[in-house]
């Protein structure tokens, strides 16, 4: 029996800074910059925070008792606690069964289809009934690096089974080389890239070998996917990705948030998918490619039921958080990142 | 003094050559130069290897000992010789002269450098180094910050518009198109230019040449060996040979809108050919920026002060132009791998006197001339190829 999806949900801080404001600060051209604004949580939220929101709303279009979750994977890098569960902490919130299985995943901005991978593998085993499945991030960006421009919050949530889906995962596979392009030490506060390294040796070599090996397993083409979701660092990536591997603008406009919201990591190709569900029709295919750093894709292939027309408004959609927004300014944004110090 | 020739050139793609160490690309380019002289490598006798920053970019220094080894002539002598970004100029010229003085018969001129092993900031304060530290990059200028002030004036002598200095990286653009060597081959629109970043205020993004991996090789040995070694028709000689140092501070040049190290080292270069400048039939100038480019044709003195931007808008710099200019691309399109530049210039003089050069071919070009730049203009060397046949 297959897996999919039975219930998805979406949560995006509403403070945005925009890029040219950074741009200001540290003496660059405006138009030189990678996105337009990007979502930045505010001092009271942090990733299990917007874990919880993503999850009750996967929960509201689910329609489940959240005590049938037997397992709660969270794919971050800025997890609240270097040492203690934020899955856990998510499971409580929720309600989620106390026989449950639970942990925290690490693999840079693919962290959160990581965990997918493994909710979907634990319900079809028959190890857990339904899964939940959240990537999410509160990114860093050290003050005036390139990341700074991008780095931003949200999260979505996914919360899997084997019946009533609102979509069937056709299937899925993982790329992965041991490419050093991006990294954060233990104890350092930000990370560090590799420049122009990211580029053609580690995001565009780890998509384009995941999902040409997706497509050649499952004997799809471009064509053959109604929309594509591919990792979404900045603007130019996912374009110039989409490009190369053959699928237009309009297979990948749905889901392309990265020149509004910014790269919420985790969170980024997840939060891409849950926007695509919430346009999509029944039967359309969607390609999902994520990327992390250090490096590996995921790539699913899902189709879309009939279910989507009944559970897609039991929860707020991604337009809705990405319209609710108050603009900072860059000393409101360094407050609430702690980017200030105070001795 | 002997006569020299050019009996070899090979380079690779300048690129970010993610996969492959300084060794990697010497070898590579070597291995084509051989192949081009149709020479074994036992047969050279000496190495000159031209790099800037490997002790900045690798933490390696000692190329000499590194490259011959790379190249399997271990025992041949080999040093590297540094002058910033005419250090590949500078190269050949040390080239030249062990041949020509009879020290060396077959050495390689090898200019190399690998610069994406860092971050874009690295390089930078990589590239600065060619500034001097006490007086100038001390105080925070960036070597693009420097050409900017140059830029900047040359607008004010001259009333020069922008799009006009701009339009020679248009220019370069669209020979760079049919270089298979080139980093960036595809032609731009002037409006690209314009509407690219600012990086030092009037320079902008799209009028600087990129940062790349990039080696490139000559092979030179006596004139009358070359016609020993190979047919005629491939032969080039070295007709003459000129370089100049300046202060290596901006602001102590007599001029902020000319090179006097270029002025110096055309004059000597043509001199020691015994030619005029107008037998010269197309040349590559060290366009760092295209205001470099533009006053680089007006201090070799094919120009007069505030022309030359002129001349590129006006297709004189065309390959059926007054003056064929940067068929290669120049530094905007072909690329500039900083310490291997020189080199690479004259490998497509070599292969344009050889009518070698494809679609950028200059028709009947008899001599042609490179002109390669350290620093803002510190040290420049020039050279001259005449066609042996």
């Amino acid at each position: 029996m297959p897996s999919g999806i039975i219930g998805y949900g979406a949560y995006i801080p509403m403070y945005r800074i925009r890029a040219s404001e950074i741009a200001k600060m540290w003496g660059k051209s405006p138009e030189a910059v990678p996105i337009k604004e990007k979502a930045v949580a505010g001092p009271d939220e942090d990733v299990a925070t917007i874990a919880v929101e993503a999850s009750l709303n996967a929960l509201a279009r689910a329609g489940i008792d959240p005590s049938e979750i037997g397992a709660v994977h969270v794919g971050t890098e800025s997890k609240p606690y270097a040492v203690k569960s934020t899955g856990i902490t998510v499971a409580e919130a929720i309600g989620a069964s106390r026989m449950i299985t639970c942990a925290d995943y690490e693999l840079a901005c693919k962290a959160g289809t990581e965990a997918l991978q493994t909710c979907l593998s634990h319900v079809e085993s028959g190890f857990a009934k339904y899964g939940l499945a959240i990537g999410v991030d509160t990114a860093q960006g050290r003050p005036g690096d390139e990341l700074e421009y991008t780095a931003a919050s949200g999260g979505a949530a996914f919360i899997v089974g084997l019946d009533n889906l609102l979509a069937v995962c056709e299937g899925r596979c993982s790329w992965s080389s041991d490419t050093p392009d991006f990294w954060r030490r233990e104890g350092q506060k930000y990370p560090v890239h590799a420049g122009r390294f990211t580029g053609a040796p580690a995001y565009f070599k780890h998509i384009i070998n995941a999902a040409k090996a997706l497509m050649e397993k499952l004997n799809f083409k471009p064509e053959d996917f109604t929309y594509a979701v591919f990792h979404q660092p900045n603007t130019k990536f996912p374009i110039k990705v989409a490009q190369i591997l053959g699928f237009n603008m309009k297979q990948i406009e749905p889901g392309l948030l990265s020149p509004i919201i910014g790269n919420c990591y985790a969170g980024s190709s997840l939060l891409g998918l849950a926007a695509v569900l919430d346009v999509a029709k029944p039967d359309d295919r969607i390609l999902v490619v994520s990327y992390g750093s250090g490096s590996g894709s995921d790539a699913f292939s899902f189709k879309v039921t009939e279910l989507i027309e009944e559970k897609r408004d039991k929860a707020p959609l991604v337009k809705h958080y990405i319209e609710r927004k108050v603009y900072i300014d860059y000393a409101t944004y360094a407050k609430f990142r702690g980017k200030i110090n105070l001795g | 003094m002997r006569k020299v020739a050019v009996i070899g050139v090979g380079c690779i793609k300048v690129g970010e050559h993610w996969k492959k160490s300084l060794r990697d690309l010497c070898f590579e380019a070597f291995k084509n130069a051989l192949n081009d002289a149709g020479i074994e490598s036992q047969m050279i006798d000496g190495l000159y290897i031209g790099n800037m920053s490997s002790g900045y970019y690798q933490r390696q220094e000692h190329l000499g000992s590194l490259v011959a080894d790379s190249l399997g002539l271990i025992g041949v002598p080999a040093v590297k010789i540094e002058s910033a970004c005419s250090s590949a100029g500078f190269t050949f010229k040390e080239a030249v002269q062990a041949v020509a003085s009879g020290m060396h018969e077959i050495v390689a001129a090898i200019g190399v450098e690998k610069m994406t092993e860092v971050k874009t900031p690295d390089a930078t304060s990589a590239l600065v180094m060619a500034a001097d530290h006490d007086y100038e990059a001390e105080f925070g200028v960036t070597f693009v910050g420097l050409n900017a002030l140059i830029k900047r004036r040359y607008m004010h002598d001259y009333n020069v518009k922008d799009e006009d200095i701009a339009y020679f990286s248009v220019h370069c653009h669209k020979y760079g198109a049919n270089n298979p060597h080139a980093q960036y081959p595809f032609p731009i629109k002037l409006e690209t230019v314009m509407k690219s970043p600012i990086v030092a205020d009037p320079i902008r993004l799209f009028e600087c040449a990129g940062i790349g991996d990039g080696a490139a090789v000559a092979i030179l040995c006596p004139l009358e060996k070359a016609r020993e070694l190979i047919d005629e028709d491939r032969i080039v000689e070295v007709a003459g040979v000129g370089a100049a140092t300046d202060t290596i501070r901006l602001a102590d040049h007599d001029s902020l809108t000319s090179f006097k190290a270029t002025i110096l080292a055309t004059k000597r270069a043509v001199s020691s050919a015994k030619i005029t400048l107008k037998d010269i039939d197309l040349v590559e100038v060290h366009d760092a920026f295209s205001i470099t480019g533009i006053i680089s044709l007006e201090d070799m003195g094919f120009y007069k002060p505030g022309q030359a931007a002129k001349a590129a808008v006006e297709g004189e710099l065309e390959k059926d132009g007054k003056l064929p200019t940067n068929m290669s691309g120049g530094l905007k399109s072909r690329g500039h791998p900083v310490g291997a530049t020189g080199i690479y210039q004259i490998i497509e003089v070599v292969q344009q006197l050889r009518g070698e050069f494809g679609k950028n071919q200059v028709e009947d070009a008899q001599i042609g001339a490179a002109q390669n730049i350290g620093g803002v203009g510190g040290s420049v060397t020039v050279t001259i190829l005449r066609r042996f046949r």
